[in-house]
């Protein structure tokens, strides 16, 4: 059995000392390197040369290349272009050109006339110490790991995907194994130092790290990208507002929804168009499944455990997606919360699954509103009032029915309140013949469906289809939660 | 073999021994902490009529909200005040 890298082996590795006079580090997959073959011949007639070859050990051909496939020299000398040539002196770098510049190199080596049928530059490649499918790996090797968490050994015959179900720590779906080296990579999408806390969470109250952040979205199968995305809602979700320990605890349904603004829905790939609150997009699908993977494993909440869910919904996986910002006729959800359009932000709304509001034939304000409030007015039951707020996701054909009238969002949500206030006598105890209700005491009075901020409104979906959709939300106000939009740290 | 990293708070509780039994309730201190859930205060108002009887001491404690945990300040309150505690949740 051997053992995990430590801080204390890694210290043990120094930099391997570098010979006097030129150094080279090249490579033969890359054309600059293989153009300047003769060149590091020339200059090995006239002054001595050390070539360091990083894929091919024969090459270059008749400089008795020193082999560096394994990096090491490569890594420690932070070499990030091949070629590089550097001039060293007592086993100090006094000099360094990157890529051929005859320039350069002639000053760097001293020898005139250098390739004079070449032309004058030319960028090199990337070293392999630096390609991102060596570095995590090498950066383990040679520095040491600052990583904290405790290491998990499996067995030799132990599938990894397998110990991962074995030691509770999937939500129910394979996740993918945290080895140190994915996590480091990980890590490359944050500023943040892994050991800094982000969170106290609920549950079990636990601190939590950047680190341990990252090994959830590496499970959760985030790229690096997605992380700073997933620190936030962290963030967010463990704030006394959202409340995520009752959120969990509920016999409710709901768990936390995500739903991102800003250009970072871009650069990282968000689907805010076609089947936006369905599968198929990396980003949607695990960011939302990383935050409840730290719930999960950092703060202790389970299902049947704390998590006591009746029925709970099948976005309790994970549910994220980003709004469409670009073809909205209004200002994102974002800046209903004070934030500048153009902030990235994550806000986390307490929802179940979402239910389709169909309309297909009002073209006039008016009416949809009307389309719309009919369907929010039975919202959990056509007795509820105030409790619950909503979001409201309006699609491309829906929203052009009020971009066309030069409705706002506020005009929208005016008349979406107008439209659900809902007359006591029908809320009241037995009414309908439903046992369900309110004290008598509403009767002959308008009550309102919604408090005056527990309507959102979000833009997105796909360009073709007239139907909106409502994502009914959990207890708001104190005693539940509150919707939280955090702005996104890179 | 592969070495992972542990996702969890790795958080090992440390071993809690239980409060002695209390031997007799006659002349101990009793809290009775309600969760704020609806009707709670039902199952507590007998509860409190029963421990009187045999000889408690009955203190009335209440969270904010059923939602969240009991407030760090609530919960030293019942400890240094109390022989014994019961929560109660009711629906």
């Amino acid at each position: 059995m051997s053992q995990a890298p430590s801080a204390s082996d890694a210290s043990k590795e120094s930099p391997p000392p570098l010979p006097s006079g030129v150094v080279a580090f090249v490579k033969r997959d890359c054309p600059t390197c293989v153009l300047v073959e003769p060149i590091l011949q020339a200059i090995a007639l006239e002054v001595p040369i050390t070539v360091y070859t990083q894929d091919d050990p024969e090459f270059p051909a008749g400089l008795k290349p020193v082999d560096d496939t394994e990096l090491t020299v490569s890594w420690h000398y932070d070499i990030d272009v091949v070629p590089t040539l550097l001039r060293v002196e007592a086993g100090r770098v006094v000099e360094t050109a990157l890529g051929w510049h005859r320039g350069e190199w002639e000053k760097l080596s001293g020898v005139e006339g250098l390739g004079p049928d070449l032309p004058e530059l030319r960028v090199g490649c990337g070293s392999l110490s630096v390609d991102p499918s060596r570095a995590p790996e090498l950066a383990l090797r040679f520095s040491g790991s600052k990583l904290q968490s405790r290491r998990v050994e499996t067995a030799s015959l132990e599938d990894d995907i397998q110990a991962c179900f074995d030691r509770g720590w999937t939500d129910g779906l394979p996740v993918v194994p945290p080895t140190e080296a994915r996590v480091l990579a990980m890590l490359e999408g944050t500023t943040r130092s892994p050991e800094e806390l982000v969170a106290v969470v609920p549950p079990d109250l636990q601190p939590c790290s950047v680190e341990k952040v990252a090994i959830n979205a590496v499970m959760a199968g985030c790229r690096p990208s997605y992380l700073p995305v997933v620190l936030a809602a962290v963030e967010a979700a463990c704030t006394d507002e959202f409340n995520i320990h009752g959120l969990l605890a509920t016999t409710m349904s709901a768990g936390p929804v995500l739903i991102v603004n800003g250009p970072i829905r871009k650069r990282i790939g968000m689907n805010s168009g076609n089947n936006v609150l369905g599968q198929g997009n990396r980003a949607n699908s695990t960011i939302g499944r990383a935050l409840q993977l730290v719930i999960r494993n950092v703060g202790g909440g389970r299902p049947g455990d704390v998590d006591r869910a009746t029925l709970g919904n099948p976005g309790k996986v994970g549910f994220c997606f980003a709004e469409d910002e670009e073809g909205s006729p209004w200002t994102p959800l974002s800046t209903d919360f004070g934030f500048e359009a153009g902030t990235n932000t994550v806000t986390l709304f307490p929802g179940e699954g979402p239910r389709t509001i169909f309309d297909q034939l009002s073209r006039e304000p008016e009416s949809l509103a009307r389309s719309f409030a009919a369907s929010l007015r039975t919202m959990y039951s056509p007795k509820s009032v105030m409790v619950f707020d909503v979001v409201l996701i309006v699609s491309p054909e829906h929203a052009r029915v009020f971009r066309e009238a030069g409705w706002s969002k506020e005009d929208l949500r005016a008349k979406l309140h107008e439209l659900t206030l809902l007359p006591g006598d029908e809320l009241v105890r037995g009414a309908q013949g439903i046992a369900e209700g309110l004290p008598d005491g509403v009767r002959g009075k308008s009550i309102p469906k919604f408090r005056p901020d527990g309507l959102h409104i979000v833009h997105a979906g796909g360009g073709a289809g007239l139907f909106s959709a409502i994502i009914a939300g959990w207890v708001n106000g104190e005693m539940g939660s509150r919707t939280v939009s955090w702005e996104i740290q890179s | 073999m592969t070495i992972l990293l542990d996702p969890t708070s790795e958080a090992v509780p440390a071993e809690r021994t239980r409060a002695k039994r209390l031997a007799t309730l006659a002349g101990q201190t009793v809290g009775l902490l309600d969760i704020a859930k609806m009707r709670g205060d039902i199952f507590l108002d007998r509860l409190e009529e029963r421990l009187t009887k045999k000889g408690a001491k009955v203190i009335r404690y209440k969270k904010p909200t059923f939602t969240k945990p009991a407030p760090i300040d609530l919960r030293h309150e019942i400890a240094e005040q109390c022989d014994a505690v019961v929560e109660a949740l009711a629906d």
